[in-house]
């Protein structure tokens, strides 16, 4: 039998980790992206248009990610299109975090005091203008921390990607347990590599919370 | 796209749907009631315990929320066991939830016990009442009441990650969709359905939850 050293075994799981890394930034960035068109058709004045927007988080936050996952790895396969492991992986992440992102951000626009709008309104400011000069630069202040925070759960939700074949962090985890027969420290290792990737990120988001609500506290 | 889509047939396999509900809600019930008495206990040291112990709940709490489920859940079930400690599916799995809520929940709470102004604990003092005695009685009950919404989302939240325990071959409403898969190889219509299930069990849990907060804290009714 061949022996396994731990360095062995963490140079796998790092080389893996790339896939993490890869599949965690592009589900941040399209998240993002969907989140926004999320964002306006929630603070829409359209009624029809804050209902779809609010149904579809309702839909994305009030199911399992796995079930998301599975319904995009089969349900594309039905409309002919050959779905590999990664790209159900990418689109249900995208439109995961969409929902999260799209209802933090939400709660960010309106946390911003009415008398902004009112007072832009009074400027005779078009509502695309409230938005571009009053409202989205106070938002965003509000919105770095959690958004930073949600960060390490689009990390974390890259690992039930493993389930449906793509081979990253977890994955790899499972593939070199089954090789070497050390659950134990194949499973350690992977925790702390995830640690290590979420850690940092949690920690500058607490320190960012705390510095621009000192920051904001001043005004 | 010709497929067809049937529903009819999953009545065959109601046997197995109705257990892997009835599994999700088991797992959630205890994961709930245990993981927030853990997560109690860990904001109490982390916020009023001793100093030595804090780092070690500090820790704890860092570890679990910065790891994916997925891999605690592995950690218990496959690690554990070259530990000499073997669990059941449905043990790991409650584990887990357990020790994953509880991180999650002292953050939780333990931001409501901050919020408590001093001259609550000044007044419990004055009544001779010992350190233990005002969180029992004068600080716990008002922070719980105020952190109430957040932490019900975060029982939601972990309802709906317990559908990775399928993975152990705990045999939730996960395992059940699986299952059917497997027999029929009709995976949408098994996944759709679940995942309104999951959908309906949210909804329901979120009500349950807040109903359960108006029983606890009937002072919210009076206000």
């Amino acid at each position: 039998m061949i022996e396994f050293t731990v360095w062995d075994i963490l140079r796998n799981l790092l080389l893996a980790t790339r896939w993490t890394i890869v599949l965690s930034l592009v589900s941040f960035v399209g998240g993002g992206m969907v989140g926004l068109v999320l964002l306006f058709s929630r603070i829409s004045r359209r009624k029809w248009s804050r209902a779809l927007a609010k149904s579809y988080i309702e839909l994305f936050q009030g199911t399992p990610l796995l079930m998301q996952l599975f319904i995009a790895f089969f349900g594309l396969g039905l409309f002919g299109i050959d779905v590999p492991a990664w790209l159900a992986a990418g689109l249900a992440l995208i439109l995961w975090s969409a929902a999260f992102l799209g209802e933090i951000w939400r709660g960010c626009v309106e946390a911003v005091a009415k008398g902004q709008w009112e007072a832009s309104a009074s400027l005779g400011m078009g509502r695309l203008q409230q938005m571009r000069y009053v409202i989205l630069p106070q938002a965003l202040r509000i919105a770095v921390p959690p958004t930073v925070g949600f960060s390490v759960q689009v990390i974390k939700g890259t690992a039930l990607t493993s389930i449906i074949g793509f081979v990253e962090l977890s994955k790899a985890g499972t593939v070199v347990t089954n090789a070497t027969f050390q659950p134990f420290t194949v499973y350690g290792l992977v925790a702390l590599i995830y640690f290590a990737l979420c850690w940092p990120l949690s920690k500058s988001s607490q320190i960012l919370e705390r510095k621009l609500n000192v920051a904001h506290r001043n005004h | 796209m010709n497929y067809q889509f049937e529903f009819g047939w999953l009545f065959e396999y109601y046997p197995q749907i109705v257990k892997g509900i009835a599994i999700t809600i088991e797992l959630i019930a205890v994961g709930a009631v245990a993981g927030i008495l853990l997560g109690i206990v860990c904001a109490w040291v982390r916020a009023l315990g001793p100093a030595w112990l804090k780092p070690f709940v500090a820790g704890y709490v860092e570890l679990i929320r910065n790891t994916p489920f997925l891999i605690q859940l592995f950690f218990i079930f496959f690690g554990l066991p070259s530990l000499g400690l073997q669990l059941s599916e449905l043990k790991a799995a409650n584990l887990a939830m357990v020790v994953n809520l509880g991180a999650y929940s002292s953050e939780i709470i333990r931001a409501g016990i901050q919020a408590t102004p001093r001259g609550q604990f000044e007044a419990g003092a004055s009544l001779a009442m010992s350190p233990f005695e005002t969180f029992r009685h004068v600080v716990l009950v008002p922070s719980l009441e105020r952190i109430w919404p957040a932490l019900s989302s975060q029982v939601v939240i972990v309802m709906l990650g317990s559908a990775v325990v399928s993975q152990i071959a705990a045999e939730d409403l996960t395992f059940a969709a699986n299952f059917i898969q497997s027999r029929t190889f009709r995976a949408f219509e098994a996944y759709i359905v679940s995942t309104a299930v999951y959908l309906v069990l949210a909804i329901l849990l979120r009500q349950a939850l807040s109903m359960v907060g108006w029983a606890i804290f009937p002072r919210r009714a009076a206000r």
